[in-house]
């Protein structure tokens, strides 16, 4: 019963927040109801028994990427009224697209069947739940039936970064940089000079 | 109804009185090391520290949250009043949620999840949202510069601290704190083979604390008092106890992953007779001292240099070391099965 409730706790609280993100006029709540909705996919994951990604779900998406958005969001300069301008204007298309969309996902779900044995593997988990921690069954996975995998998705990530840095790196000739190298080499003697003043002499 | 009783009203009633027993505590030892924190200050400044209120002052803590609970609380006129309010509030729930899976002696855990480390670092690293949301929601630019640097310090920091802690767990061979303590009880603890990492992860919780000297979300001198500075009364004690919760927090972490949590420091005679949590009490508070004495100590980091340090020295270091970390473990078969 009380695992029950968890589970409709989290779902309703989940699918409110994910709801009230597209409401909200204010995108600054409408980061922070994302996040919540995230916190809640994290404890629906604990659930199910899936400890580890849980845990991965928040310190990834709400510890660090979600810390991101609220960053840029916070930043904007926002006019709140001019948000509500030319809502009749885009209504007709917005509309239309929901439609669509709404219509592909009744299509997909009318004509959804799951593969034998993915439906085989659901039932019977490889290595049992009862012996082996998430973390560990992940790891086993990861690092020997889906290594390669696993580097060219590192690989991947790898060349986005760069990409980031390379395509906002500049350089510009008139900016003054700190050189750590001069200042750590700076010793006292060439800034420094210690005199020995005499009492009412002056230097 | 006795089912109900049985399965749902008494561990519910047992759960509470643990939390009670973790929560009051805590919160009692949040107030005596502002105390501490004044009186090691002043020693080190050569003053004398609160020594008026009570016995060699040592109510001082009560008169000032006495103090904290009878002022106003003022909501600026210009601020997100939910945020405004929820930020406080969220700074000091995250502070207290952590607890539940130290391992204060053994077995005595609150809860005794597989995945105790990562928990950690969640928690530790939602702690950012109380702070950022207080910058924002004041509609001040002080605050809101404090929350940005913050924001930006404690992601960044977090970083360095995943890897360091990834190398304690490739010795550990586990996620969970009271088997990487079992861990340290056969061989030694890991502040001697990862020295170097012990000393980065000191370093690295006072960044991620926010305290001196990488105490720049609240720099006096240029933000006046940073992401805090428009919050009074009852709001900016509970952003005070969740920073001071939180340095406990983390440096109990730190006990677990590197100071073998409850362990005596040698397993012999006068040292065993010593309950393991009074061990753990007192290594919890030498490393808060290191805290108050790195705050006496150290000027103010620039931020550029906060930002240096922590990307171009801690993460590579950090990273060297989990790969000689794992190389070890490897070439002398020593990897935990």
């Amino acid at each position: 019963m009380i695992h029950a409730l968890t589970f409709y706790l989290f779902a309703l609280v989940g699918v409110l927040s994910a709801v009230m993100v597209v409401l909200n006029r204010n995108p600054v709540h409408g980061v922070l109801w994302l996040i919540l909705a995230f916190f809640n996919a994290a404890g629906l994951f604990v659930l199910m028994g899936a400890e580890f990604i849980a845990m991965l779900v928040v310190v990834v998406y709400v510890g660090a990427v979600a810390v991101l958005f609220l960053f840029v969001v916070m930043m904007l300069d926002i006019n709140f009224l001019g948000l509500r301008e030319g809502f009749l204007k885009y209504m007709p298309f917005g509309a239309a697209l929901a439609v669509i969309l709404a219509v592909e996902v009744v299509i997909l779900f009318l004509d959804w069947t799951l593969a034998g044995e993915a439906m085989a593997l659901r039932a019977a988990p490889i290595p049992d739940v009862s012996q082996v921690s998430n973390t560990e069954a992940l790891g086993n996975l990861i690092y020997t039936q889906y290594v390669y995998l696993f580097q060219v998705s590192g690989l991947l990530l790898l060349v986005a970064m760069v990409g980031a840095i390379v395509l906002t790196h500049r350089t510009s000739p008139s900016v003054r940089r700190q050189r750590i190298a001069d200042q750590v080499h700076r010793r006292r003697e060439q800034v420094l000079d210690v005199k020995s003043v005499r009492s009412r002499g002056g230097i | 109804m006795a089912d109900l009783w049985n399965d749902v009203l008494w561990p519910l009633i047992i759960i509470i009185a643990q939390i009670l027993l973790i929560v009051l505590p805590l919160l009692l030892a949040v107030a005596y090391l502002t105390y501490a924190e004044r009186k090691v200050i002043g020693a080190m400044q050569l003053r004398k520290g609160p020594n008026v209120v009570g016995p060699f002052g040592l109510l001082q803590p009560i008169a000032d949250g006495a103090k904290l609970f009878l002022k106003e609380t003022i909501i600026p006129t210009g601020a997100d009043r939910p945020v405004f309010i929820l930020a406080p509030m969220l700074t000091f729930i995250l502070a207290l949620i952590g607890w539940a899976v130290i391992p204060f002696d053994e077995g005595w855990v609150l809860s005794d999840i597989n995945v105790g480390v990562l928990y950690l670092l969640a928690i530790s690293g939602l702690g950012v949202y109380g702070i950022i949301m207080a910058g924002w929601a004041s509609n001040s630019k002080y605050a809101f510069l404090g929350g940005l640097r913050s924001a930006a310090q404690m992601v960044s920091y977090e970083i360095s601290m995943g890897l360091i802690i990834i190398s304690v767990l490739l010795t550990a061979g586990t996620l969970n704190l009271s088997e990487i303590v079992q861990a340290q009880a056969n061989g030694v603890w890991y502040a001697l083979p990862h020295f170097p990492m012990f000393v980065l992860f000191v370093v690295s919780i006072l960044a991620e604390t926010n305290r001196a000297p990488f105490d720049l979300p609240e720099a006096e001198a240029e933000l006046v008092g940073g992401y805090n500075v428009e919050y009074s009364a009852m709001t900016f004690a509970l952003f005070f106890l969740g920073e001071y919760a939180n340095m406990i927090l983390m440096s109990a972490i730190a006990v677990v992953l590197f100071l073998g949590g409850w362990l005596p420091p040698l397993d012999m005679a006068p040292f065993t007779w010593v309950p393991g949590i009074i061990w753990f009490a007192l290594k919890v508070c030498a490393i808060l001292f290191v805290f108050l004495w790195a705050r006496a100590t150290f000027p103010r980091y620039r931020y550029d240099q906060l930002m240096r340090l922590g990307w171009k020295v801690f993460l590579p270091l950090s990273l060297a070391w989990v790969v000689l970390t794992a190389g070890v473990l490897v070439a002398f078969d020593a990897l935990p099965q």
